[in-house]
């Protein structure tokens, strides 16, 4: 019994490693496909070389990024199956078909076109160019779409039946695909590309400007950067209240394990936000409570006195692990309010003419520049252990999910997946930094620039 | 009867992913390794710059034959990868380290690092070639199941027949990388690159025909499967001629010839294994129509199959078409 629990344990960090990998590498390529879209199209629309530049400058970084999400998700396709068999076996009919979508209609729109986009220029010239970006750009839109769709589903299973073999079987592949969950969690997850993109952007920008404010690329790309801030983080909150609302309709205990709220409070009293505290889950209460009352009904109830369904009112054997998801949620809400911050402060800046002199400003930009990935990464924590113990919401457990594969080799492939993981990375990160350093020159130069005088038609 | 055919389509959809997959990665992965045993720098970068820009979309192949298991056939889906976990893990590992020793080795202008850089090209292409081979030869040599669950110790790919195709798998891609690089390249690399091809042609046809004769020695089934005479016959017919023409190719104007003879001497043994194992996925008792998903989820896919694999046909071949023609290196640009 011991060496199966270690043997899950190990298989759900296995997915937890390889998909938090890969949901950096996934949403920095959204969010900068799409960065490179407008920048091209203003580059075509008002034809400054700056904008070209800041194109060449991001692509290479696109280019390094894009190669490891493709092999990092190559993985993950087959994580279904190599971990959580019964899962596969279970609910393959419903999940595969939105993956081999994905695929299908978004995988190779990206990877078709992407050699065009990185090496193309001089090839097909500017205007199949701009829609070689576009093609990249949606498809990598597309894909959000439907991998989103799956995950929702497994939240919010809808357009099934059951088999005599206790297998999912589609019945409605329109309410399979737009389950209840899906619109929220699709939303919420484009805005974080394109948020943690832009952050991240606006942080190597504000690194560059410190060492030269004069430098127009590092400008402009940091103006569209805090633009991006200003207008989608406060956007972003309203639909992560939102996200919320609906999760508390179909998950109510994740909602009560974000909250932390074991017991009702006394009727009237409503529901407190606790901003400190440590749940126990073995005696069903928290430790070290710091809460400020009814605010938690204000925002999840829009009231002043209503309460949510609270965990000890749920069967024990049905609630998520409540400390992790309790602090991921926190941490996530936390940077969310940072990068609010950031972007009010940037309209100030704006307006008093020193967007980019304000060197506290800039240092703040630097230090916050990995906040979008590290608030990505907890919401996934919140919506994914809190989903905990099911892997099917409701329906099917975690504990009946798994391969019939030795616990050795699951632990084995584990390590040796995380330790490879962290050097690939490792080397990937200082890499891109070593790039970023030097900010974008008037001229600046595309992946292999010299690629398409090597390969010609004699 | 409908269902047989959805199944039957669904399998072809199936077979024409990975097929897709073996032909197109599989030439890159040969690159691979050629590129890693080549000493001169100039000639490393070459052969590097002719998959630079099409070795991801080619790689993709691979990630829809995973959907398209878990979508088309669950159940065959459910017990390949825990009974495959060891080389399919070693295996994305090593494409991982592929897919940043291509795109990460001109981000360094050190002549030492870049050489160790593509040292670990050749090994992980070698280790990708190699499990992917392995891969197969668990598949054929039978996998064990009890109530759709896999019941054997997960080491079954070590076993000499798997670890033989991870050695054809290999040097085979090897062949089809030479081939690439004959067609690609131009004087002295191309010269290399011929000769190359033609000692790894024979080796492969020897590998392959041993193969042939050991998997027949698997089970009676097979054996019948294989000697049966219109196999047999057509099976030399084909591999005979793909050979001939091969070598007699490299008198031809067109430097494609030697490649396309070689991806059709693939496809014959692609096409092989596929008969051997029919109708099951997964040998010796998972057939397809157990394995299928309902009618309801095939249809569904093939009729997105049928949809977007013309136009995903299209450009990809457009994107192809945009960086066709020679390497020319330029030598101008290298720091080495």
């Amino acid at each position: 019994m011991e060496s199966v629990e270690w043997g899950l344990m190990a298989a759900r960090t296995q997915f937890a490693v390889t998909i938090s990998f890969h949901i950096v590498l996934a949403a920095f390529s959204i969010g900068l496909a799409n960065f490179l879209l407008v920048l091209e199209a203003l580059w075509l629309w008002r034809r400054q070389q700056v904008y070209l530049d800041i194109y060449h400058y991001w692509l290479k970084i696109f280019a390094l990024n894009v190669a490891i999400g493709t092999a990092s998700g190559l993985m993950l396709e087959y994580q279904f199956g190599l971990n959580w068999s019964r899962l596969s076996t279970q609910a393959g009919e419903i999940l595969g078909p939105l993956m081999f979508y994905e695929v299908m209609a978004a995988f190779f729109l990206e990877a078709g076109f992407l050699g065009i986009m990185l090496f193309g220029m001089k090839k097909v010239g500017p205007g199949l160019h701009l829609f070689a970006t576009g093609a990249v750009a949606v498809g990598s839109i597309i894909s959000a779409f439907w991998i989103l769709s799956a995950n929702s589903w497994m939240h919010t299973p809808r357009g099934f039946s059951i088999g005599a073999d206790g297998r999912f079987l589609a019945q409605d592949w329109w309410a399979i695909i737009f389950n209840p969950s899906f619109p929220y969690r699709l939303t919420h997850m484009l805005l974080a590309t394109f948020l943690a993109t832009a952050v991240l952007i606006a942080g190597a920008s504000a690194w560059q400007l410190l060492r030269d404010p004069t430098n127009l690329r590092a400008r402009v790309q940091f103006s569209m950067a805090l633009w991006t801030v200003a207008i989608l983080a406060p956007v972003q909150i309203a639909v992560g209240d939102l996200h919320g609302e609906n999760t508390l309709k179909f998950q109510p205990q994740k909602v009560a394990a974000m909250e932390g709220a074991w017991t009702r409070p006394a009727p009237g009293a409503g529901e407190p936000l606790r901003l400190f505290a440590w749940p126990d889950m073995a005696e069903r209460r928290n430790h070290f409570e710091l809460a400020i009352p009814r605010i938690a009904s204000l925002y999840l109830r829009h009231d002043l006195s209503s309460t949510i369904k609270p965990l000890t009112e749920f069967a024990h054997q049905d609630i998520p692990p409540v400390a992790v998801v309790f602090w991921a949620f926190r941490v996530m809400v936390g940077l969310g309010l940072l990068m609010l911050a950031l972007g009010i402060t940037s309209l100030v800046l704006r307006c008093q003419n020193r967007l980019y002199n304000a060197r506290g400003m800039l240092r703040c930009c630097v230090l916050m520049a990995p906040a979008g990935f590290m608030a990505m990464i907890s919401g996934w924590v919140v919506t994914e252990v809190g989903r905990q113990p099911f892997t099917v919401y409701g329906l099917l457990r975690t504990a009946d999910s798994a391969s019939a594969v030795s616990s050795d080799q699951v632990i084995g492939s584990t390590l040796t997946i995380l330790f490879f993981y962290l050097v690939v990375f490792g080397i990937g990160l200082s890499v891109l930094l070593r790039i970023l350093r030097q900010p974008a020159r008037t001229g600046e130069q595309g992946p292999q620039p010299t690629l398409p005088d090597e390969i010609r038609r004699s | 009867m409908e269902g047989d055919v959805i199944i039957l389509l669904s399998a072809a959809a199936l077979a024409f992913s990975v097929l897709s997959y073996v032909l197109l990665d599989g030439t890159d992965l040969g690159v691979g390794i050629l590129l890693g045993l080549t000493p001169s720098p100039d000639r490393r970068r070459a052969m590097a710059v002719s998959i630079l820009p099409i070795w991801d979309a080619n790689e993709t192949w691979l990630v829809l034959g995973g959907g398209g298991l878990l979508a088309l056939f669950p159940l065959a889906y459910a017990v390949l990868l825990p009974a495959l976990y060891v080389p399919f893990i070693a295996m994305f590992l090593a494409l991982i380290v592929r897919a940043m020793a291509l795109e990460f080795r001109d981000y360094t202008d050190k002549a030492h690092i870049k050489r160790r850089i593509d040292a670990l090209h050749l090994c992980a292409s070698v280790i990708a070639g190699g499990c992917q081979g392995a891969a197969l030869g668990t598949l054929v040599q039978g996998v064990s199941i009890q109530n759709g669950e896999f019941t054997g110790t997960g080491w079954e790919w070590f076993s000499p027949f798997a670890l033989y195709c991870a050695s054809v798998l290999v040097v085979g891609y090897a062949w089809l990388g030479a081939c690439w690089l004959y067609w690609r390249t131009e004087a002295a690399l191309q010269q290399a690159a011929r000769c190359q091809a033609k000692i790894l042609s024979v080796a492969t046809l020897v590998l392959m025909t041993a193969l042939l004769i050991w998997t027949s020695t698997l089970n009676l089934n097979y054996a019948q499967r294989l000697s049966s005479h219109v196999v047999e016959y057509t099976t030399v017919g084909v591999g005979l001629t793909a050979f001939v023409a091969f070598w007699m190719s490299f008198r031809a104007r067109s430097d494609v010839l030697p490649l396309i003879c070689a991806l059709s001497l693939f496809v014959l043994g692609f096409a092989l294994m596929v008969i051997t194992l029919f109708p099951f996925i997964v040998p010796p008792n998972l057939t397809l129509k157990a394995a299928a998903s309902s009618a309801t989820s095939q249809k569904f896919m093939l009729v997105g199959f049928a949809l977007l694999m013309p136009v995903t046909f299209f450009y990809n071949t457009f994107g192809f078409r945009v960086f066709s023609g020679k390497i020319h290196s330029t030598k101008v640009r290298l720091l080495e």
